[in-house]
């Protein structure tokens, strides 16, 4: 299993059938994966906040919800996991590329890659940084059941050296 | 000319076992008023998000989703035109309420006033959009087709009262008529 294909298997593991997502280039593979999967309703959204707001009716629909996103779009959805979220105590499971860390060639991605885990825990939800393809898979495939017990939503950051792991 | 509240009776007159999702503020208030059911979701937060609620939930089981929607939020949300144009469901009939303004937070005029949300959904790639008045909103709701629908009314609030359920009431109820 390659970093990519850990996070997809565990997905379906977790039998997470619905997905909305924006693009960061470390998502490339895994946004195909999941594409050419008949089982999985895939949706890409025009800003990560509409696709909260999305997943939250299908999951009042019945659908196991996650969206794949960089952690800028964090950024972008601070207001619905509070507002709607929090209010209605949802769950989701929230899959971050984080770029700004270690090995980031970009400096415009710097700033919101210090300030993610903050927010994250300004707003009182918890996240996990899976270091090897094994642990990013369990915690995947645990992730569904994890954010229905707390009702609340679960992250998952994946920072860039994540990315660069070799097949385990 | 009416108000939202006289929009919102006007709408729910035709309802029958459709879900209903409800924009923030005074609107949410009013729909409880004219016509309380488990069938309806009032989103009390996440303005922007009504449309984005409807969708999701009209992808993903077969009844018929009303969503109503408002002309301030739609434009903090102006991708929701494009993201469900290219996602059209057969359940969803998007009704936006333009009485140009922010009316719950004291009819603030909106950039919304003065434009024709029909052409722009037109634009967007929903080939059904109407303005209200010139429909048998009944029989859009049996038509089964994704249609937008700009329903233009005066600015202007009710004094509904607010809503006495819980959030987790609201989502409980609202859940188990889905899965019936
Ligand atoms: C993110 C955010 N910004 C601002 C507000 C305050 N607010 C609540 S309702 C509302 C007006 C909504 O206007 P519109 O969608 O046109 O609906 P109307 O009340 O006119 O029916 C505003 C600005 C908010 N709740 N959330």
């Amino acid at each position: 299993m390659d970093s990519s294909e850990a996070i997809f298997k565990g997905l379906k593991d977790a039998g997470i059938d619905f997905i909305v997502s924006v693009p960061c280039a470390n998502l490339k593979k895994l946004l195909i994966m999941i594409d050419e999967d008949d089982t999985i309703t895939h949706i890409p959204v025009s800003r990560e906040e509409e696709g909260l707001g999305i997943c939250a009716g299908a999951y009042m629909a019945g659908k196991k919800t996650g969206i794949l996103m960089q952690n800028s779009g964090l950024g972008n959805c601070v207001n619905a996991l509070c507002s709607l979220y929090e209010l209605y105590s949802f769950p989701l499971v929230m899959i971050m590329s984080h770029r700004g860390t270690e090995g980031e060639s970009i400096i415009g991605q710097v700033p919101m890659g210090k300030a993610t885990p903050d927010i994250l825990k300004a707003i009182n939800l918890e996240y996990v940084k899976p270091e090897s393809i094994k642990e990013a898979y369990e915690t995947v495939k645990n992730s569904w059941t994890k954010t229905t017990k707390d009702k609340k939503a679960f992250s998952i950051l994946l920072e860039i050296p994540y990315w660069k792991l070799k097949e385990d | 000319m009416a108000r939202r509240i006289d929009g919102i009776k006007e709408i729910m007159k035709d309802i029958t076992n459709e879900l209903v999702v409800c924009n923030i503020g005074v609107p949410t208030k009013e729909l409880f008023q004219v016509k309380d059911r488990s069938r309806n979701f009032y989103m009390i937060g996440s303005m922007g998000l009504v449309e984005s609620i409807g969708l999701g939930l009209a992808l993903s089981q077969e009844e018929t989703v009303v969503v109503i929607d408002g002309d301030g939020s739609l434009l903090m949300n102006m991708g929701s035109l494009i993201t469900t144009s290219h996602n059209q469901c057969d359940n969803l009939i998007w009704i936006v309420i333009n009485n140009g303004a922010y009316g719950s937070t004291g009819n603030q005029t909106t950039y919304m006033a003065d434009m024709d949300l029909v052409q722009i959904a037109k634009d967007s790639g929903f080939e059904n959009a109407y303005e209200f008045s010139q429909i048998n909103f009944k029989e859009i709701l049996d038509s089964n087709k994704c249609t937008f629908i700009e329903y233009k009314l005066e600015a202007g609030n009710s004094d509904a009262p607010v809503i006495d359920l819980s959030p987790d009431e609201v989502r409980d109820r609202f859940m188990s008529e889905i899965q019936k």
